[in-house]
C-alpha cells in the first residue's frame, strides 16, 4: 500500500506503507542509531514525534518481548525507514516490526529516501509533518505538483507536541515502588525510560517513581535522593516539575538530572533553555568531562539543551559535545546537584556512561 | 592536498620536540594473509608523521606501492624487513622512534625480535603505539586467555600444547569436533577443524612445525564471528569505530568470509554488550592506538567467547576505515605521535570530533577473491585457514543491492547468483558456497535446510532466496518500468535483465532512463547526514530518491578507472599507477575522480582524488557515473548550441569535457575501451581502435607481419584435431592460451598429443567466445620486456628489463633486471628498434608494455599492452623517472622531450616474485607459464649478485649454512647446473642428493650423499633430512614435462614448503644464486637508501 510523508514546508515523500492504516502527524526527528529501534519506538521521549531512522535495513531482528521495552507502548507518532525487513532473524524476536506497529496502531512508511530527509532536516531544522497512506499511485505522481497548494491545509491538521504540555501523556499516573534497598530514590517520572528504574534497582536501592507534578517534599515523603527522568517536549512547559525542583535545590537534597531533567535542573537553577536546530538522536555522541578531561561515547535523544551562560557562577560545565560545543551536563559546584543531557541507561547505545549512577548514589549514601 | 587538519588547541604534536626522525616498517611483499591493505595503512602513517613535520624513514622492499613513492618518506629502504637489516638501518639513521603497528605481521614480528634482543633499548629508539608488552599478550594465546581471566572475560575453552602428548591429554578432556590454531601467524596458518582423533594427530603434528606451540580450542559451531575496530589513546579515551558481522560462521577465517558493515543480526544488547567488552579488554592490554578484536557470538543465547585480538592495523582495520569513511590508520599514527582523539577533528566532516563512533546510513558487504585455479593441487574449500588473494567492497542500502554489487566486483565471469553451473551437491564451504546456495534455493530448498547445513544466519538466507525468486520470475515477465526498478533495487545488473528480457544491454539502459531509473549518487559522512561532508567519498544505489549535490568546479573532468579486486597477476601496482595518475592530472588542474572497489588499496582514501566513486567497474557502472559527472557538467558550464551538434566521438581528445583513463587500472578497465568508445565516451592516451589492435591476436598478428617483426609461429583454432595437427606442423612443445588473457589463465605448454588435447579441454572450459590459440614454444629463450610511453606514436622513453628465467615462467613470476645486465648490444638495439615501429604503427599515446623472445640474437614479439603494465613501478622507481606520470601528461596532450637515461645505469634494481604456496594446501610450487606469485619486491645493488640477494632475502629466503639438496631432472639440465654444484662444493656445503643426480655428481668429482627413495624405505630417503631441519636449500630443478602428481619431486617441493625450507625450481634462478652466494656474504650487502642508488628526475 502507498503512502506519504508531507513536511510543514509542503515537501512530499512517496514511500509503502508496513505499518497501520491511518494518518498521523508531529514534530519529523532522525535518530542515527544503527541498533534499537524496540527501545527507541517506547522511548517516551519521542512522544508526539515521527521517528526518521536512517539506518536503511530496520526489523532485522523483530520485536522482544515486553521486558525489554522502554515503556508499555509504542510511544512515537509514526515511523520512517528506507528498507523494512519483513523476515527477522533473533532468538528474542516475537513478532515483525511491521505486525507490532500495526497492532498498536502506529503508521509507517520504508522506500522513503531518509539520507535525502535528514539532510533536510539537518539544513533547515527539524519540521512538522504528517503521513498519510492508502494513497493511490496516480494520485500520488502528481502530488509534488501539488503540494504547494496543500501546504496551508495540511498545516492545520499538524499536531506540534512542543506546543502543550505533554507530560501528562507519558508520566504514571500513580506512585509506584521498586527494588529494595535502605535508601529510597525519588523518581519523578516525566516519561521515563524503564531503564533508568532497572539501572537503580540493580544497584540495590528502593526507587519511588512519582509522577511529573508530584511533589515529595510537599507530600512529606521520606527520600534520600530525587531523579528528574528524561522526557518530551518543551522543558519549559513543565513548570509544576521545574518547581519541584527548585524546592528540592532549596533543602539541599541529591539531585540527579536526565535529558528532560538536566533541562528542568537548568530553569529550576534560573538559567534558560533553548531549542536545537535538529536536536541529538543518536548513539554516538562524544562528550568530554571537563573535569577529568575524559570522553565517552553516549546515546542522546533530545531537541532543547541548557544555555550555560545563563546559570549562576554557582554552577560549572560538567559535560561538553565535542561535536558542536553544546551543554552535555551541568553540576554545582558545592551541593550534590547533578544532571547530564545525554542517557547513563542507554538502551539504546552505548552503556559508557553508567558509571554516573553510581556517581550519583555516592553523594545519597 | 590532505583533507586532514587539527583542531586550534593542538597544532603541534605533544612530542613534536622529542621526535625528529621516526622508522616505519613496511609488510614487504604482498602475500594471502598480508597484502595492500599495509599500503593503505603505511601510507597513512607516513602522511601523518609528515604533516607533524617529523622526518620518517621507510624500509619496505615493496616496490609497487605507494608509500615507497617519492615524498611520502624522507628516506626508503629497499631492503627486507628482518631484524638483520633493521637494526642494521637503526644503526646507521638513529631514528628516535619506531611505528611497528602499519606493516602487518612482518613488521610486528620483526619489531618483537628485535625488542626481545634489547635492540630497540641499546639505540635509544622508542616503540611508539602499543607497548611491546601488550603486543605480546596479544601475540600469545595462553597470556592472552591469562589476562582476559583476570577482567571476567570468556575466551574459547581449551588449552595450549607444546607436544602432540599434551595435545591429546587437552583432546581428552574436551573431546571431538575440536579447533586447532596456531599463535604467531598471519591468516591463521595451521589451524583447522578436527573431528576425529586421527585428524587430530596430523593437524597438529604439521602445526607444531610451524610453530612452538598451538591452542585447542572447543568448536562453536554455527557461532556468528563477530569484530569490533577499537581505537584507544594516550588519555584512555576509547571508541569502537565499526563492528562488522561474519556472514560465514565461526571456522571461516575473517578473511574467507563474506563480511558486512555494520552488523545485521545484533540487537541494541548484544551489539553494545560486545562493544563494552571490547572497551574493556582494550583498557586491560593498554592498546595505544588501533586494534582489532573478534568474537564468537552464540545464535541461541548471549553467550560468546573473544576469539583474538590484533593490536596492529589489520585487513579488518582497512576495510573499516573504507566502510566508515574513520582513517583509522592516520588517527592511529597521530596516537602514536601522542595526540589524543579529543584533540583530533573527523578528517571529513572537518568541524566536529574525531572521537566519535561513525554511524552509517548503508550497508557494506565485503567478498574475498580466490583464485585457487591457478595453484595445481588446490582444494576449494575454504576453513579457519586464509587462502583469499583479494577482496572487494560493495556499498549500497540494502542487502541485494550489495550482494549484486559485489558479485560482479568480483570480476570473476559471474553476473548473478544463477547460471554459473556450480557443483551444488556440496554445501561445505567452499570458494563458491554463494552460487550453490543460491542454486538450491532455485531448486526449491528452504532456508531452515540450507541454516543447517551452513550455519548462515536465516537473515541473509532469506534475502538471498529473495534475489533468487525475483531472478527465477524474470523468465516469465516482460519489460516494464516497475519490474526494472524493483530489479535495480534488488542488485540486477543491466546486461542480467537484457538477457532476461531478450533485449540489448544498451536497450534496458535506454528503457530504464526513458523511464527515469537512475542510480542516485550519497555521500560517505560518517554521520549519517546529521554534519555535511566536506569530501566526496561517493557510491551510487537505487535506494534513493535524489542524488547529492556535489561541489562543482568549471575544470575539466578525468574518470581514472582503478583495477578492481587483487588478484593473481593484478595487484598494487596498478593502484600505484592509478593514483600517480590521479595525482598528475590534478597537480595538472583537471578535476579528479576515481571509481574502484577494492578496500585494500590508497586509491579509494577518499583523498587520492577529487572525487572517489567507491562501485563497480563494470560498463553499466562507468557509464552511470559517466552521465553524472556529464550533466554536472552541462549544469555547471552551459555547452553552446554549436558544441552540441558535434558528435562526441569525432571530437578530438582536448574538446571533451569528461574523459575516461583507461590505461593504468590493468586489464579490468582495458577491456572497457571499445564499449566506452562505442558509446561515444572520450578516451584519454591511445585510441580504443589501436587498443583494440593491439589485444586481438589477429590484427595484431597481421599488423606484425607487415611490419616484418617476428614472433612465433600460432594459430587461432577451435576444433582439437586441427590444433593437434598444427602443433605437430610447427613441433612440439607448444604454447596453449585463450585469446583475451590475464595473468595466464588456462595458459599451458603441451609437450605432446596427449599433453595438447588434454590442456585444450581445459582451455576451452575457461572461454567460449575466444577460439584458444597455440603458439610454437621456444626452448631456451630469454625474456625481454620494454615499458614506455608512446607520444603520439613516437618513442618518448623506455625501460628494457630481462628476465632471469628463460621463457616458460610465467612474466609475473620471473625475476627481472633492470637494466639488463647480460643482453647483447645487437639484441637491445634490435628491440628498441621493433619497439619504436610497433608504437607508430599503433599511435600509442600513453604507457605499453611489449614482451620479447631472444634466442641467439634473434627477437620474437609475444605480445603488446598498450596500458601500463604490471612493472611501471619497477621500472619508474629503478630508473628515476616516473613513467606513469609521463604517459599521463602526454595523454593530456603535453609534449614532452628529452633525452632519458634507462640503460646505463650504476646500480642494479632486482624484481622478485613472492610467493604464497604454504597458505594454499596440496598447491605444487613448481613455476609454470600460469601465474602464481601473489606479490613482488625490488632491491637495488652495485651488481646483480648484491640486488638479486637483497631481494629474495626480501621475499624470505634464508641464506645457507651448511647443507644443500640437489636434484635435477634430465641430462641437459644435470649439465647445466653442474658449474653451479661445484661452486657449493668449493664453498664448503655438505650437498645430499636423490640417486641419478647423485651418480651424475660422484661421477664430476663432487661429494655428495645419496638419499634415497621413499619407497625403498632405507634411511637416510629424500624426506628424512629435510624433516629433521637439516636442509638449508633445496634446488629442485624437474624435468618440463613431468606430471603432475605424487611424484618424488612433488613430495619434496611440497615439504620445502609446509617446512619453510628455501626451495628454487628453476635452472637460471639456481645459477644465478649460486653465482651471488659466491660473490657476497650478508654482511657485504650495503645498507643504502633509494636516494643512494637513485637520481629523482
Amino acid at each position: 500500500m502507498q503512502g506519504k510523508l508531507i513536511l510543514s514546508d509542503g515537501t512530499v515523500f512517496l514511500g509503502q506503507s508496513f505499518g497501520a492504516d491511518q494518518p498521523t502527524s508531529g514534530e519529523v526527528v532522525f535518530n542515527t542509531g544503527m541498533v534499537g529501534y524496540p527501545e527507541s519506538l517506547t522511548d517516551p521521549s519521542y512522544y508526539g514525534q515521527i521517528l526518521v531512522l536512517t539506518y536503511p535495513l530496520q526489523g532485522n531482528y523483530g520485536v522482544p518481548k515486553k521486558d525489554f521495552w522502554e515503556s508499555q507502548k509504542i510511544q512515537i507518532k509514526g515511523l520512517i525507514v528506507q528498507n523494512y525487513i519483513d523476515y527477522p532473524s533473533h532468538f528474542e524476536s516475537q513478532k515483525t516490526l511491521g505486525d507490532w506497529l500495526k497492532g498498536e496502531g502506529i503508521p509507517a512508511l520504508q522506500g522513503i529516501d531518509t539520507r535525502a530527509l535528514t539532510t533536510k532536516l539537518r539544513q533547515y531544522g527539524v519540521m512538522l509533518g504528517r503521513i498519510e497512506s492508502r494513497v493511490k499511485s496516480q494520485e500520488s505522481r502528481n502530488e509534488k505538483e501539488n503540494t504547494r497548494l496543500s501546504t496551508l491545509a495540511t498545516n492545520d491538521f499538524i499536531y506540534d507536541p512542543n506546543k502543550e504540555n505533554v507530560l501528562p501523556y507519558v508520566s504514571c499516573k500513580e506512585v509506584e515502588v521498586y527494588g529494595e534497598g535502605k535508601k529510597n530514590i525519588v523518581l519523578i517520572d516525566c516519561g521515563v525510560k524503564e531503564n533508568i528504574i532497572r539501572s537503580l534497582v540493580k544497584r540495590g536501592v528502593k526507587v519511588t517513581r512519582v509522577p511529573w507534578d508530584f511533589n515529595p517534599i510537599e507530600a512529606k515523603m521520606d527520600f534520600d535522593g530525587v531523579l528528574v527522568s528524561n522526557g518530551p517536549g518543551d522543558p519549559t512547559q513543565a513548570q509544576k516539575t521545574i518547581e519541584t525542583v527548585r524546592q528540592l535545590l532549596a533543602k539541599s537534597k541529591p539531585v540527579f538530572g536526565i535529558c528532560l531533567g538536566s533541562q528542568i535542573m537548568g530553569l529550576a537553577a534560573g538559567g534558560q533553555t533553548y531549542k536545537l536546530k535538529f536536536g541529538h538522536r543518536s548513539q554516538n555522541q562524544p562528550v568530554l568531562d571537563k573535569t577529568s578531561n575524559k570522553a565517552i561515547i553516549i546515546s542522546q535523544n533530545h531537541g532543547y539543551a541548557v544555555d550555560m551562560k545563563s546559570l549562576s557562577v554557582d554552577w560549572e560545565e560538567w559535560f561538553v559535545n565535542l561535536n558542536d560545543g553544546t551543554n552535555e551536563g551541568i553540576r554545582h559546584k558545592k551541593k550534590p546537584f547533578m544532571a547530564v543531557q545525554f542517557h547513563p541507561e542507554a538502551s539504546p547505545g552505548p552503556v559508557d556512561a553508567g558509571y554516573l549512577f553510581d556517581e550519583f548514589l555516592s553523594y545519597v549514601r | 592536498m590532505s583533507f586532514y587538519h587539527m583542531s586550534d588547541r593542538s597544532n603541534k604534536s605533544y612530542k613534536s620536540n622529542i621526535l625528529k626522525k621516526v622508522l616505519v616498517l613496511g609488510s614487504g611483499a604482498l602475500k594471502i594473509g598480508e597484502a595492500g591493505e599495509f599500503d593503505y595503512s603505511g601510507s597513512q602513517a607516513l602522511k601523518a608523521l609528515k604533516e607533524e613535520g617529523v622526518e620518517a624513514v621507510l624500509i619496505n622492499p615493496n616496490i609497487a606501492t605507494i608509500q615507497t613513492s617519492k615524498n611520502l618518506a624522507e628516506k626508503i629502504y629497499f631492503l627486507p624487513v628482518t631484524p638483520y637489516f633493521v637494526k642494521k638501518v637503526i644503526e646507521k639513521e638513529k631514528p628516535d622512534g619506531i611505528f611497528l603497528g602499519f606493516g602487518g605481521q612482518t613488521a610486528l614480528n620483526c619489531g618483537l625480535a628485535l625488542e626481545r634482543e634489547g635492540a630497540f633499548k641499546k639505540a635509544g629508539v622508542k616503540v611508539l603505539g602499543s607497548p611491546v608488552k601488550a603486543v605480546e599478550v596479544t601475540e600469545d594465546r595462553e597470556l592472552f586467555a591469562g589476562e582476559l581471566s583476570k577482567i571476567g572475560v570468556k575466551v574459547p575453552k581449551g588449552g595450549f600444547a607444546r607436544s602432540l602428548d599434551e595435545a591429546l591429554k587437552i583432546a581428552n578432556d574436551l573431546g571431538y569436533p575440536l579447533l586447532i590454531r596456531s599463535g604467531f601467524s598471519l591468516g591463521g596458518l595451521g589451524s583447522g577443524v578436527v573431528n576425529s582423533k586421527e585428524g587430530f594427530i596430523k593437524m597438529v603434528t604439521a602445526a607444531l612445525k610451524q610453530a612452538p606451540q598451538i591452542a585447542i580450542e572447543e568448536y562453536l559451531k554455527h557461532w556468528k564471528e563477530i569484530e569490533y575496530e577499537v581505537v584507544r589513546d594516550n588519555n584512555g579515551n576509547k571508541i569502537t569505530v565499526c563492528n562488522m558481522e561474519n556472514l560465514d560462521p565461526l571456522g571461516v577465517h575473517t578473511g574467507e568470509s563474506i563480511v558486512v558493515a555494520p552488523s545485521q543480526t545484533l540487537n541494541n544488547y548484544q551489539y553494545h554488550y560486545l562493544r563494552k567488552i571490547s572497551l574493556q579488554v582494550i583498557e586491560h592490554l593498554g592498546i595505544v592506538g588501533e586494534c582489532n578484536i573478534q568474537f564468537a557470538l552464540n545464535p541461541e543465547n548471549n553467550d560468546y567467547r573473544v576469539i583474538e585480538v590484533n593490536a596492529r592495523l589489520s585487513r579488518s582495520s582497512a576495510l573499516a576505515s573504507k566502510a566508515t569513511g574513520y582513517p583509522l590508520a592516520y588517527i592511529a599514527a597521530k596516537i602514536g605521535l601522542g595526540y589524543n582523539l579529543p584533540d583530533l577533528k573527523n578528517s571529513v566532516t572537518l568541524s566536529t570530533s574525531a572521537f566519535f563512533e561513525p554511524a552509517l546510513d548503508y550497508i557494506v558487504v565485503k567478498i574475498p577473491r580466490w583464485d585457487l585455479q591457478k595453484f595445481v593441487g588446490a582444494k576449494e574449500q575454504i576453513g579457519s585457514e586464509m587462502k583469499s588473494v583479494g577482496e572487494v567492497m560493495a556499498i549500497g542500502r540494502s542487502f541485494p543491492e550489495v550482494l549484486q554489487k559485489a558479485i560482479r566486483m568480483l570480476e570473476t565471469g559471474q553476473d548473478g547468483l544463477l547460471g554459473n553451473e556450480v557443483d551444488d551437491t556440496k554445501l561445505l564451504p567452499t570458494t563458491e558456497r554463494l552460487f550453490a546456495i543460491a542454486q538450491r534455493f532455485a531448486k526449491g530448498e528452504s532456508v531452515e535446510n540450507i541454516y543447517e547445513a551452513t550455519g548462515i544466519d536465516p537473515w541473509f538466507l532469506y534475502q538471498i532466496k529473495e534475489i533468487v525468486e525475483f531472478e527465477k520470475s524474470l523468465q516469465l515477465s516482460t519489460i516494464s518500468s516497475q519490474i526494472v526498478l524493483q530489479a535495480k533495487k534488488l542488485g540486477f545488473s543491466d546486461k542480467l535483465l537484457a538477457k532476461a528480457f531478450k533485449v540489448t544491454e544498451d536497450e534496458v539502459r535506454e528503457f530504464r532512463k526513458k523511464h527515469g531509473i537512475t542510480p542516485k549518487v550519497k555521500h560517505i559522512d560518517t554521520l549519517a547526514a546529521e554534519y555535511p561532508a566536506k569530501t566526496n567519498y561517493l557510491y551510487l544505489t537505487y535506494h534513493g530518491e535524489e542524488s547529492e549535490e556535489l561541489k562543482e568546479s568549471k575544470a575539466k573532468k578525468a574518470i581514472v578507472l582503478g583495477s578492481g579486486p587483487y588478484r593473481i597477476g593484478s595487484s598494487v601496482e596498478f593502484d600505484w599507477c592509478s593514483v600517480t595518475c590521479a595525482q598528475t592530472l590534478r597537480d595538472k588542474g583537471l578535476e579528479t575522480i576515481i571509481i574502484n572497489c577494492n578496500p585494500e588499496t590508497v586509491s579509494t582514501d577518499y583523498d587520492s582524488a577529487d572525487k572517489l566513486y567507491f562501485d563497480e567497474l563494470t560498463f553499466e557502472r562507468v557509464s552511470d557515473i559517466y552521465d553524472i559527472e556529464n550533466q554536472s557538467l552541462c549544469h555547471a558550464e552551459l555547452v553552446s548550441a554549436s558544441d552540441m551538434k558535434i558528435p562526441k566521438r569525432v571530437r578530438d581528445d582536448n574538446s571533451g569535457n569528461v574523459s575516461l583513463v583507461l590505461g593504468f587500472g590493468g586489464q579490468v578497465p582495458n577491456n572497457l575501451a571499445m564499449q566506452c568508445f562505442q558509446a561515444g565516451y572520450q578516451i584519454l592516451g591511445t585510441s580504443p581502435e589501436s587498443i583494440d589492435q593491439a589485444e586481438d591476436r589477429n590484427k595484431f598478428s597481421k599488423l606484425l607481419d607487415q611490419l616484418e617483426i617476428k614472433q612465433a609461429p600460432w594459430q587461432s583454432l577451435k576444433d582439437l584435431n586441427e590444433a593437434v595437427g598444427f602443433a605437430k606442423s610447427i613441433g612440439f612443445p607448444v604454447l596453449i592460451r585463450p585469446s583475451y588473457v590475464l595473468s595466464g589463465s588456462a595458459m599451458n605448454v603441451a609437450y605432446s598429443d596427449s599433453d595438447l588435447k588434454k590442456y585444450l579441454q581445459d582451455a576451452s572450459d575457461v572461454s567460449a567466445e575466444h577460439p584458444v590459440v597455440i603458439s610454437k614454444f621456444v626452448d631456451g629463450a630469454k625474456e625481454i620486456e620494454v615499458d614506455g610511453v608512446g607520444q603520439k606514436g613516437d618513442l618518448l622513453i623506455y625501460a628494457i628489463s630481462e628476465h632471469v628465467e628463460n621463457a616458460g615462467v610465467h612474466s609475473g613470476d620471473a625475476t627481472i633486471v633492470l637494466p639488463p645486465q647480460r643482453l647483447f648490444l645487437e639484441t637491445v638495439r634490435k628491440i628498441k628498434d621493433a619497439t619504436r615501429k610497433i608504437i607508430k604503427a599503433l599511435n600509442i599515446n600513453g604507457p605499453f608494455n611489449i614482451q620479447f623472445l631472444a634466442k641467439d640474437n634473434e627477437i620474437m614479439v609475444i605480445e603488446l599492452n598498450s596500458r601500463a603494465s604490471r612493472s611501471f613501478p619497477f621500472v619508474s622507481k629503478v630508473t628515476g623517472f616516473n613513467f606513469v606520470e609521463m604517459a599521463t601528461r602526454v595523454m593530456l596532450g603535453e609534449k614532452l622531450s628529452g633525452t632519458y637515461k634507462t640503460i646505463d645505469l650504476d646500480y642494479v634494481g632486482v624484481k622478485a616474485p613472492q610467493f604464497s604456496f604454504n597458505r594454499i594446501k596440496g598447491a605444487d610450487p613448481r613455476l609454470r607459464v600460469e601465474m602464481s606469485s601473489t606479490g613482488e619486491v625490488a632491491c637495488f645493488g652495485s651488481d646483480l649478485q648484491e640486488a638479486y640477494l637483497k631481494a629474495i632475502l626480501a621475499v624470505g629466503f634464508k641464506m645457507p649454512k651448511s647443507s644443500v639438496f640437489l636434484t635435477i631432472g634430465g641430462e641437459k639440465s644435470k649439465l647445466d647446473l653442474l658449474p653451479s654444484a661445484k661452486i657449493l662444493a668449493e664453498l664448503g656445503f655438505k650437498i645430499y642428493a636423490t640417486d641419478h643426480t647423485s651418480k651424475f655428481l660422484s661421477q664430476h668429482g663432487i661429494k655428495n650423499t645419496l638419499l634415497h627413495k621413499i619407497a625403498e624405505k632405507k634411511y637416510p630417503s629424500i624426506l628424512d633430512p629435510i624433516k629433521e631441519g637439516i636442509i638449508d636449500l633445496v634446488i629442485n630443478i624437474s624435468k618440463p614435462r613431468s606430471e603432475a602428481g605424487e611424484t618424488a619431486g612433488y613430495i619434496i617441493r611440497r615439504n620445502c614448503v609446509d617446512l619453510g625450507i628455501p626451495l628454487i625450481t628453476n635452472l637460471q634462478a639456481a645459477e644465478l644464486f649460486v653465482s651471488s652466494l659466491a660473490s657476497k656474504k650478508k654482511e657485504d650487502l650495503e645498507i643504502k637508501a633509494w636516494d643512494g642508488y637513485v637520481d629523482h628526475h
